[in-house]
């Protein structure tokens, strides 16, 4: 088989077997960079000599026995992760000269772990979207299909993995922008608890909801990944002081004794029969393996997008503002005056899907209307919490699907905002309240989409969410499907 | 009509940490443009925010020194505006729950003690400074230095308790030198290490709802703000009698035209939209971190004050005066080391030390004569080496060359004459030159005495021992 392929976790023994080199691993995955990213553009920058230069030393680690499980391995990093003298975009026009002098806790992690930089991948123009379709470099397309979307705003991590594109990748996701791409990709998406991973150089969109997580082809990488990438940082308020476990430790093929959760709000209104018949057929399969089953609700998930649509906007009207045309970035050019150059250098910066939120932002924040919108959101937010922290008290881990339909086509919802918002309606919930949440392939519908299931946890309880998943896997062939390109 | 102004003044301390709020750049001030900066201060994409705990013990010392209560949870928040030297466009700060409130200050005013509250104390961040050129060659241009972007800042707002510019002045000055006093302020007004803004409005004597106020800025010196204050007070009250409407607003303090005017509509006109910064935690301050911060208080102004007047037995007013700043209160008490007569030394600083330094315009920090040398002359005097009255001319000569007095004394030949032969042949001189004068003495013109002793004092150039002058004279003109 060829390289490219493969996972990180087989390609890992191979490399420490001594049977090939990183160098290997990393030219077959830039050659078939050459035959399929013309047609996927899963990536803004590629990095072919600095990879090569990385597998490298990889190699020479590696030969004096100082290998690491991801030592080696080729990674996309979503282009909102801040990658010292690598230019890091946010696909956005505002940041497309923008090059770090400081890497990311996770970028440092890589670097440290000897993973190997293929490019920076594709998103939505600073995470705004759930198609790709917002950057300013242009959209990515689904590896399964062309005409459709690859989800987003991890569209172009995700696209990655799903094209053999790389082996590995890193997204972030603040209402679903790992999960709902791996979901249409059909990969693992995974977003760990918020504080879990640090936030330090990942360029915010909403601070208070944002996460990175690995995307993968299997859930041995991904645990392998979040491994990596995981623990306190003290460069960062946010991120957690807990001891990190070993994630491959939780890879038991048993879910005997767990009980999964089903949400009755989960298979409401507008979600797409074929990805409920598959969702609920997976369940079952889980239930046959030995898990039970228990019906729960999350009353207040129904307002959870309204919610979102309120804080995500109102800290990302905040955390914008530094685009301003003084510092770095992009500034309009033939402006004369402070507040010209302002309004120059932000209205040609940005694009539309921003723009919109950076508004609706500050509206909800505004004199008069705080109390009605961003406190009001916040004390639902709280709510949401507690239908969780219910929840959990009667399950191990809840069982739902990951978006309401398969990957959509291009064009298709991109004009209308409120269609495109509720592609998030089952990822959101998980953000607010700051949980755990994994969504792995679970079947295609009939036309050869990917469809995935989601499984979220209670805080700082990855492990039961991946031996949940990693048991499915075992049981299952899904994840061994490949796109035909 | 008769109208009371009504005061309340927000301050703005620069806190003396080694680091910044967020990030552990220099807070230093000077330096080239940008040479203390990070990616933290500098709002670079991705960067985060991490508290530096000092500035939280620092502001707790200041709230215990003025009484206030520090809460237990404390949030920070995010103050959103366009500005160039505002990196980020928002400003760190605290907004729904501040670390401190409810304090207060006591002041001396008209003789009397008042106690000026203080509503709130908060912590935030500094913004940048922008450097205009207008020279350059392809037109003006502007730069941003963000050396001062993050440096610590608390902000203490008081109660509108005050009704003069001198009570303004007054918790000024009191506020000042208890941040001083703990070391967490350097207490500069030039360079803005402790800047001050005023809202005042004015009401019809009596009434207790108050009118519509006016916002003060660029006030740099204690001076300023009451200047400031009484032109405010004045164009208000020409404002009302004529039947107009005060309008709120911002007004800058010109202090070369000694006038204020309003800011433009513009520049004031914002929504900041505060919310509280998710990438902070929220502050928790359990009992024993206030605990062990309140252990470590230094001593007060106030505190200070009752025990120089207890412990040493000068007047209430001496101690104010040697209280009203830490360095000064210092300086006493080294004297007093060496020279242990604390009212005689707090007459010499009162009078003499304080009247040069403030003559110079000198911090009691710059003081050339250390205390220890001014205890030296103190003890000269008592020893009889010198005169009380060349003893001034010694002070003077130490201040203005930074020698010791034992040394000056020798220099000068200002060495007092304690030989009675000395003295007994100037006092014979000087009787055969006034007969006259010797013989209405005795016959009862007591007054004479004092030209004599002036005359005796001039013939040995100050040097003669007063008491052997008066005794001597006494003998010869009586005897």
């Amino acid at each position: 088989m060829e390289l490219y392929k493969m996972t990180a976790h087989r390609l890992g023994e191979l490399l420490r077997r001594g049977e090939i080199t990183s160098r290997e691993i990393t030219r077959s995955v830039q050659d078939r960079i050459d035959q399929v990213e013309g047609r996927i553009h899963a990536y803004i920058t590629l990095l072919p000599d600095l990879a090569l230069k990385q597998a490298d030393e990889a190699d020479a680690r590696i030969r004096s026995g100082d290998a690491e499980p991801l030592t080696g391995i080729p990674v996309a990093i979503k282009d909102l992760i801040c990658t010292a003298g690598i230019r890091t975009t946010c696909g956005s026009h505002i940041l497309d000269n923008f090059v770090p002098t400081y890497d990311a806790t996770v970028t440092d992690r890589l670097k440290k772990a000897g993973a190997v930089f293929v490019g920076k991948a594709n998103m939505d123009e600073f995470a705004m979207g759930s198609s790709t379709e917002t950057s300013y470099f242009g959209p990515t397309r689904n590896p399964w299909d062309l005409e459709r979307i690859p989800g987003g705003s991890s569209g172009g991590s995700a696209a990655s993995v799903a094209a053999d594109e790389c082996i590995l990748s890193l997204g972030s996701d603040t209402g679903g922008s790992i999960r709902q791409p791996a979901a249409c990709c059909g990969i693992v998406g995974f977003k760990p608890t918020y504080g879990r991973v640090s936030r330090y150089g990942l360029v915010a969109f909403a601070s208070s909801l944002d996460q990175i997580g690995p995307f993968a082809k299997d859930i041995r990488d991904t645990a392998l990944m979040l491994n990596v990438i995981s623990g306190f940082e003290p460069r960062d308020s946010t991120s957690v002081n807990l001891p990190v476990p070993d994630y491959t430790q939780s890879l038991i093929n048993d879910v005997q004794g767990l009980v999964l959760g089903v949400p009755r709000e989960a298979f409401g209104e507008g979600i797409d029969p074929e990805v409920e018949a598959t969702v609920r057929e997976a369940i079952r399969t889980l239930e046959r393996l030995g898990a039970k089953i228990a019906d729960v609700s999350l009353p207040h998930s129904a307002y959870a997008v309204a919610v979102y649509y309120i804080i995500a906007p109102a800290e990302a009207s905040s955390n914008l503002a530094r685009y301003d045309g003084v510092k770095y970035g992009f500034r309009a050019a033939g402006t004369y005056e402070l507040l010209e150059m302002y309004k120059e250098t932000r209205s040609q910066g940005f694009g539309a899907e921003v723009k919109r939120r950076i508004m609706l932002g500050t509206y909800a924040l505004s004199a008069g209307y705080y109390d009605a919108y961003y406190r009001k959101a916040s004390q639902v937010r709280t709510l949401i919490g507690r239908d969780f922290a219910e929840a959990f008290a009667k399950c191990d881990v809840l069982v739902l699907p990951t978006a309401p339909t398969p990957a959509f086509k291009l064009g298709e919802k991109v004009d209308d905002p409120l269609q495109m918002y509720l592609s998030d309606i089952y990822t959101i919930p998980c953000n607010l309240a700051g949980l755990p949440g994994l969504s792995f392939p679970c079947g295609f519908s009939s036309s050869g989409l990917p469809i995935g299931l989601q499984v979220l946890g209670n805080h700082f309880q990855e492990e039961k969410i991946l031996r949940v998943a990693y048991t499915y896997e075992r049981n299952t062939d899904h994840h061994l499907r490949k796109p035909n390109l | 009509m008769e109208y009371e102004p009504v005061i309340g003044l927000e301050v703005h301390a620069q806190m003396l940490t080694q680091s910044k709020i967020f990030c552990s750049c220099s807070t230093v001030f000077g330096g080239d443009p940008n040479a203390y900066t990070c990616p933290v201060c500098t709002g670079q994409p991705g960067s985060l925010p991490v508290l530096n705990r000092k500035v939280v013990e620092y502001t707790m010392r200041a709230a215990l020194a003025t009484h206030g209560t520090i809460a237990p949870y404390s949030l920070f928040a995010r103050k959103n505006y366009f500005y160039p030297d505002l990196p980020k466009g928002y400003q760190i700060s605290q907004y729904e729950l501040p670390l401190s409130s409810d304090g207060y200050v006591e002041v001396q005013v008209d003789g009397g003690r008042k106690r000026i509250g203080i509503i709130r104390i908060h912590l935030e961040e500094d913004a940048g400074k922008l450097v205009h050129d207008l020279s350059s060659e392809r037109g003006s241009h502007s730069y941003v230095d963000f050396n001062r972007t993050g440096v610590p800042l608390i902000e203490i707002v008081s109660a509108p308790d005050m009704h003069t510019p001198e009570e303004a002045a007054a918790y000024l000055r009191k506020l000042r030198a208890i941040l001083m006093f703990l070391d967490i302020c350097d207490g500069n007004m030039e360079e803005g290490s402790f800047r001050c803004d005023a809202n005042i409005s004015l009401r019809p004597r009596g009434q207790k709802t108050l009118g519509v106020k006016t916002e003060l800025k660029n006030m740099n010196s204690f001076r300023n703000v009451q200047r400031a204050l009484d032109y405010e007070i004045r164009r208000q009250t020409a404002l009302i009698d004529q039947g107009d409407r005060i309008v709120q607003e911002t007004r800058l303090w010109d202090a070369a035209r000694g006038v204020t005017s309003a800011m433009r509509g513009k520049e004031e006109a914002h929504d900041y939209r505060y919310f509280p910064d998710p990438d902070l935690v929220a502050v928790v301050v359990e009992p024993e971190w206030i605990a062990a911060v309140k252990a470590y208080l230094p001593e007060l102004p106030e505190a200070k004050k009752e025990r120089f007047v207890r412990e040493y037995g000068i007047p209430e007013y001496d101690a104010e005066v040697l209280t009203s700043s830490k360095p000064l209160a210092n300086y006493y008490e080294a004297c007093l080391q060496g020279y242990a007569k604390p009212k005689i030394v707090s007459n010499w600083i009162m009078s003499e030390l304080l009247r040069e330094l403030k003559r110079d315009e000198r911090e009691i920090e710059e003081c050339p004569v250390p205390a220890s040398n001014l205890a030296q002359m103190l003890k000269l005097i008592d020893e009889g080496m010198i005169s009380g009255k060349i003893a001034k001319s010694v002070f003077e000569e130490m201040y203005r060359t930074g020698k010791k007095a034992g040394e000056i004394v020798k220099e000068k030949g200002w060495i007092q004459v304690t030989d009675a032969s000395a003295i007994e042949r100037a006092v014979a001189e000087i009787l055969a030159q006034y007969p006259k004068e010797a013989e209405e003495y005795r016959k009862g013109r007591e007054k004479v005495f004092g030209f004599f002793v002036g005359q005796v004092m001039k013939a040995t150039q100050g040097k003669a021992n007063p008491q052997l002058v008066n005794e001597l004279l006494k003998k010869k003109l009586l005897g």
